[in-house]
């Protein structure tokens, strides 16, 4: 006898019945009527937009953060979903391992720092707009640079590489002179424009008008996207987590798809540093810890990977989660101090009920029998 | 041989069609004394045959006789050690995967290997894609070629479900169909790339008899349509049913070559499945 997959009399495990149930609920999404449907994103979209607005936000219960103010939070969060929107391609869609995914992320803001701050070397004080396009072509660049050699090897190697590329940011950061390490660049200029009053839209105190933004290039973005995951890239992508070699041999140029996932990826972490250089101002190296890649990672799988909507949950719950527990105090413990613990926790809990996670453990299995496969022939 | 006495007309079938093809003998695949070890194990050993435009080769040969590394070395999975394969004359090695692909080769595996996450649909239309050009801006901003491309890639792949007789199943994930519905699915993905020449490595591993004739049925319906076929077999019957012609492998060496009846009465191919019944894939 032949090996077979998945003999159908399998048990059904708690991970099923959550599959099912995410299941469900795509399929009365799917089977609502259109206008319901534009109804409710349009809802959605419109209490994004409101909610920095403390005439809104302050009927929202325990949702605002005690600990910071609310509307910064809810830039960092936004920020966050579009990492996690653009890490989903890589390990979402073409079951890339990325590990060093904030490290595009730091590229991004540092190509604006260097360019833009009066404390760079370069003295080029180009104005913020003009650089965006800039960072994100550079850390496409260092996407491909990255992908090239790696994206043909098969495994852990990319885990390993990106992993390697996101210190090596970071340590350049550190120490390196041009970098300007801890002191960092400052008077990073603002987006463009103003009032008629002359006042600037994109001023120092009020977070809401970055937070805005972030959130138009995120529908932008999610729809260039979705573009993209609903035509011929996006089932290449799909195939390619699924089943490596058997893409190949159906005709995909998968190393070409491999890249472009990667580039793409890359190119909205770019976007996403230049924003947050944008409105921070100020960027030194603490702004690029590891741990920042591992939490994107997270969130990617926290929300249900290879799906747009799943990241976007899973980027905006995880940290939001993170600076909710900002400023609360349980039996005298400062919650904050102990957010990673508890986000570990979550994790695991993740793990053991939805153990197939973000990288559907075929893959995994894939990694293991890879070519031996054709050859297994049991009995 | 056991079966001597089963299915008596099929020689004189299979026969007919040879005897035609065998006339215009043009070459599509040519073979030609390929060696592959792997560290001490000569998989194939200096193996040597033609396919010509037309005809369905049937390659046979006991378990771990070489059958699934010929398809292997076929279509770029592994290089040969010595020897070269020619595909519609051009040398196979050097070539990517996806390139063979194109040029007309497509293939099934013995353990299937679909895209689980994907809709039947979905999966069929990867395999239409090898020969889209849409490309990553035109996806992402919808330009004309991408409708038009998507367009005829749906099409096509319903077209194709509908030929292997599961179009009621095409929104359906390839890992929730049943297994004789996936053994059709890999078929119908891998028709989808247009080959000239399609390799099913044993399509019929797993079917029962009634089966087991469908699928001979799709394969002559395939072979009509002017697709050349490579077909994997361990069921001496269902070979001699829908083959003109049998290749013979037995650790890793070509024992025999012909035509079905011929091949049947081979004494080395009787010696070699001597106390392995048919079925027992
Ligand atoms: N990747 C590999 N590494 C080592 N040995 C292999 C590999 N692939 C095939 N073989 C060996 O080659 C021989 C032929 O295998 P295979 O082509 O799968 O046989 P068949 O398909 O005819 O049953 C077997 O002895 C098998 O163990
Ligand atoms: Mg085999």
């Amino acid at each position: 006898m032949t090996t077979t997959i998945d003999p159908p009399e399998r048990r059904e495990t708690a991970a099923d019945k959550l599959r099912q149930g995410r299941h469900a609920i795509s399929e009365r999404w799917h089977h609502a009527p259109r206008w319901v449907r534009w109804v409710l994103l349009v809802a959605v979209i419109a209490f994004f937009y409101a909610l920095p607005n403390k005439e809104f936000y302050q009927y929202l219960g325990p949702i605002p953060t005690p600990g910071a103010n609310f509307t910064q939070v809810m830039f960092t969060v936004s920020i966050y979903v579009l990492l996690a929107v653009g890490l989903n391609i890589v390990v979402g869609f073409a079951g890339l391992l990325d590990l060093g995914y904030f490290g595009f992320f730091a590229v991004g803001a540092y190509t604006v720092a260097v360019l833009t701050s009066p404390s760079s070397d370069l003295k080029t004080l180009w104005p913020w707009l003009a650089v965006v396009a800039i960072a994100i072509g550079l850390t496409m660049v260092s996407g491909v640079m990255l992908g090239t050699p790696t994206l043909r090897l098969r495994g852990d190697y990319l885990a390993l590489v990106t992993l390697g590329f996101a210190e090596m940011i970071r340590i350049a950061a550190v120490s390196s002179e041009f970098l300007k390490g801890q002191r960092g660049f400052n008077q990073i200029p603002h987006p463009p424009g103003q009032y008629a009053d002359g006042r600037p839209w994109f001023g120092v105190l009020d977070a809401r008008p970055y937070y805005w933004l972030v959130l138009t290039l995120i529908i932008l973005v999610v729809i260039g996207v979705r573009n993209l995951t609903h035509s011929r890239v996006g089932r290449a992508w799909i195939s390619i987590r699924e089943d490596e070699d058997a893409a190949q041999l159906m005709g995909v140029p998968t190393f070409k798809f491999k890249l472009w996932a990667f580039a793409s990826g890359a190119a909205i972490a770019g976007l996403a540093g230049a924003l947050f250089a944008g409105k921070q101002n100020f960027v030194n190296s603490q702004n690029f810890e590891l741990l920042n890649s591992i939490i994107i990672l997270a969130a990617v799988i926290f929300g249900g990977s290879g799906n747009i909507v799943g990241a976007i949950v899973g980027g905006g719950l995880v940290a939001y989660m993170i600076e909710r527990f900002r400023g609360i105090e349980l039996f005298g413990i400062e919650l904050y101090e102990y957010r990673f613990l508890f986000f570990g926790l979550v994790l695991v809990v993740m793990m053991i009920f939805r153990p197939q996670g973000l990288i559907p453990n075929r893959r995994r299995a894939a990694e293991f029998k890879d070519r031996r496969k054709e050859v297994i022939v049991g009995e | 041989m056991s079966d001597t006495e089963q299915t008596p007309a099929v020689p004189a079938q299979a026969a007919a069609p040879a005897v035609e093809t065998v006339d215009k003998r043009e070459p599509l695949l040519e073979v030609d004394h390929v060696t592959l070890r792997f560290g001490g194990v000569v998989a194939l050993n200096d193996v040597d045959f033609t396919l010509y435009k037309g005809e369905i080769l049937g390659l046979i040969g006991p378990n771990g006789a070489g059958k699934t590394t010929c398809f292997n070395a076929m279509t770029g999975i592994y290089q040969p050690t010595e020897g070269q394969i020619r595909f519609l004359g051009q040398k196979i090695s050097g070539k990517k995967r996806h390139q063979i692909t194109r040029m007309g080769m497509a293939r099934t595996f013995q353990n299937i290997r679909l895209f689980p996450e994907m809709t039947a649909l979905e999966n069929v239309q990867v395999g239409a894609d090898a020969h889209h050009k849409t490309s990553v801006i035109a996806a992402l901003l919808r330009l004309p070629r991408h409708w038009k491309e998507e367009r005829e890639g749906r099409e096509k792949a319903e077209r194709l479900l509908e030929f292997v007789g599961i179009s009621n199943r095409m929104h359906e994930f390839a890992r929730n169909l049943s297994y004789g519905e996936q053994r059709r699915l890999e078929i119908a993905r891998a028709l989808a790339t247009d080959p000239k020449l399609l390799c099913l490595d044993e399509p019929a591993a797993g079917f029962n008899p009634a089966e087991k004739e469908e699928l001979l049925q799709l394969i002559r319906q395939i072979r009509d349509q002017g697709v050349t076929v490579l077909l994997i077999e361990h069921d001496m019957r269902l070979v001699m049913g829908v083959t003109d012609r049998i290749v013979v492998l037995e650790f890793g060496k070509k024992i025999a070559e012909g035509l079905p009846a011929e091949v049947r009465d081979n004494p080395k191919v009787v010696a070699a499945y001597l106390g392995v019944p048919d079925d027992a894939a």
